[in-house]
């Protein structure tokens, strides 16, 4: 894009400026009109399941619920508790969402469609997602108020040990992909199962990774069943408790670019990205945006119904599953996965 | 044109965070406020073309340490006037504490510009091959030279680790409050948690 700007005449860093600011609208607006779609799909797969109809008043087929309901919030009050710390309390709505959006930088639409291609990609993911914690603790601190402070405690631990299993998830992805890059990554699954299929998820060393990976990424979404950091039953709603209008509002669109994110990462890493399924010519017919879209909604479908259908965890419970389950598997899978590349690609023979 | 503005930009907020770590009231200011410092070195790292070191000071210390640095901090109950009171009488020992930090930091920097690690000299003609990546770099460098160093660190956080879990782990024995069998509850089914009963009118149940 940088190329066109300089079309225009413009000298090259005032080029490369513009084309940035650019493509970070090319993202964010259609990510943001992204998440209230995704929003009324969550809604209206819980309706399905629930035998209702879900939201259907507003627009066709209710497709503009979620564009009414911006709008009350945006016209709401915003309540500031008078025994809240002022500053932080403000400040972490907006840190929740600029950091889900931020991650979106790395992630490739399409082959060489991607807004920073950088060598770390996969790193900078982790650490912009590691980032995401402090929305949640700022904002229970803040509010200075029990139920928001509990959440935050429980927000911390839960992040900081889903982490952990991601990260060596992700370390067996990168073993076999050679690379950190995002496209290389992607690059790396062209026909890698029988040579025609388009995804490390065929590869019996890394699918139950790929399972692992998804059950993580609900966690560290702290979306259900390990939605503990909201539980209605016991924190009326967690850490947001105290927020109304706007600042509620972005709290909830960073947790949907969050979830939104986390299927990306799964159809990036596991499923092949922008890369069709099969190596079959007509598929290459269809543009790659479209096949890695695609791939994410139907991720978050899995998330949607998993929401609908598994009770909450206790959260003794998740913490098990987290240091005593995934942990000692992921380990153990980064030692399978290395031994093998160890024994078949680096074999000094 | 960019970079020296992205520099300066990182470089004050550095400096101005830090400072505010020291001297902010509130101790979960300053942690927040310490936060922000990793953050914006990060940034300047990533100026230099260290990406990886970056990404992992991210990573590591603002996504992990820090957070529970702040875990912590939150639940404290301090008394700032306690606080200062012992500031005359640690004076001394942090200002020695300084000067050894202060020492150390003209030697290393002193050191590097001698030029006497083989790793790089000042003006970069001995770094380790060019046009590779600095992961690539790192990674040949740390399972090459210096593997019994890397080995030597991981050992040591091994048993630091293991130490952690022995001080802390209790058992808890069967009948005691806390006490979980998870196997005893992953085997329940609900024939073993409830039973129908039909009592007939006019009697009670045996329980």
């Amino acid at each position: 894009m940088t190329d066109f700007f300089l079309s225009l005449g413009m000298n090259y860093e005032f080029a490369w400026f513009t084309a940035t600011i650019a493509g970070i609208l090319l993202i964010a607006l259609p990510l943001m009109l992204a998440v209230a779609m995704v929003i009324y799909v969550d809604r209206k797969v819980l309706g399905a399941v629930m035998l209702r109809r879900g939201p259907n008043v507003v627009g066709p087929f209710g497709l503009l619920q979620s564009f009414a309901d911006g709008l009350k919030v945006f016209l709401q009050e915003t309540i500031i508790p008078s025994a809240s710390n002022k500053v932080l309390f403000l400040l972490a709505p907006i840190i929740t969402f600029t950091v889900a959006l931020a991650a979106w930088a790395v992630i490739p639409f399409n082959s060489g469609a991607v807004l920073a291609d950088i060598n770390v990609g996969l790193l900078y993911v982790l650490a912009v997602s590691s980032l995401g914690v402090y929305g949640v603790v700022i904002a229970g601190w803040a509010s200075n108020s029990k139920y928001p402070f509990f959440s935050a405690m429980r927000a911390a631990a839960q992040m900081i040990s889903y982490e952990v299993s991601i990260g060596f998830i992700l370390v067996c992805v990168v073993l076999w992909a050679n690379s950190f890059n995002m496209n290389d990554i992607i690059e790396a699954q062209r026909g890698h199962g029988f040579g025609f299929i388009n995804a490390f998820a065929f590869n019996p060393l890394l699918f139950p990774l790929f399972v692992m990976f998804l059950i993580s990424a609900m966690a560290e979404t702290a979306r259900a069943p390990f939605d503990l950091t909201e539980a209605e039953s016991e924190l009326v709603a967690g850490y947001q408790t105290e927020y109304s209008s706007m600042s509620f509002a972005l709290f909830w669109l960073g947790e949907y670019a969050n979830i939104l994110l986390m299927c990306a990462l799964c159809a990036i890493l596991f499923w092949g990205g922008w890369l069709p399924p099969f190596e079959w010519e007509p598929l290459y017919w269809i543009p790659g945006w479209i096949w890695f879209l695609g791939k994410t909604f139907m991720f978050f479908l899995v998330f949607s119904w998993t929401w609908a259908t598994v009770p909450r965890y206790r959260y003794d419970q998740l913490m098990r599953l987290g240091w005593k389950v995934f942990l000692p598997l992921s380990l153990l899978f980064v030692f399978l996965v290395s031994g093998y590349l160890m024994l078949t690609r680096y074999a000094p023979l | 044109m960019i970079q020296t503005f992205a520099f300066y930009l990182f470089a004050v907020l550095v400096v101005a965070s830090g400072t505010l770590t020291i001297t902010a009231r509130n101790p979960v200011h300053s942690v927040l406020w310490l936060i922000l410092a990793f953050f914006n070195a990060a940034g300047l790292m990533v100026l230099v073309g260290a990406e990886f070191i970056a990404m992992l000071l991210v990573i590591v210390y603002v996504g992990a340490v820090a957070v529970l640095f702040l875990f912590v901090v939150m639940m404290l109950d301090i008394d700032f006037a306690e606080m200062r009171a012992g500031f005359i009488k640690n004076f001394p020992i942090g200002i020695l504490i300084a000067l050894v930090l202060l020492a150390e930091l003209v030697l290393g920097i002193g050191a590097y510009r001698a030029g006497a690690l083989e790793l790089g000299v000042p003006d970069g003609a001995a770094a380790p091959i060019v046009g590779e990546s600095n992961i690539t770099n790192i990674g040949a460098l740390l399972y090459s030279k210096y593997v019994f160093l890397f080995e030597t660190a991981g050992i040591i956080l091994l048993v630091a680790m293991i130490g952690a879990i022995v001080l802390t782990h209790r058992e808890r024995p069967e009948g005691a409050r806390g006490h979980q069998n998870i196997d005893k509850q992953n085997r329940r089914r609900p024939e073993d948690a409830t039973e129908l009963k039909t009592p007939s009118i006019g009697k009670g149940v045996e329980l």
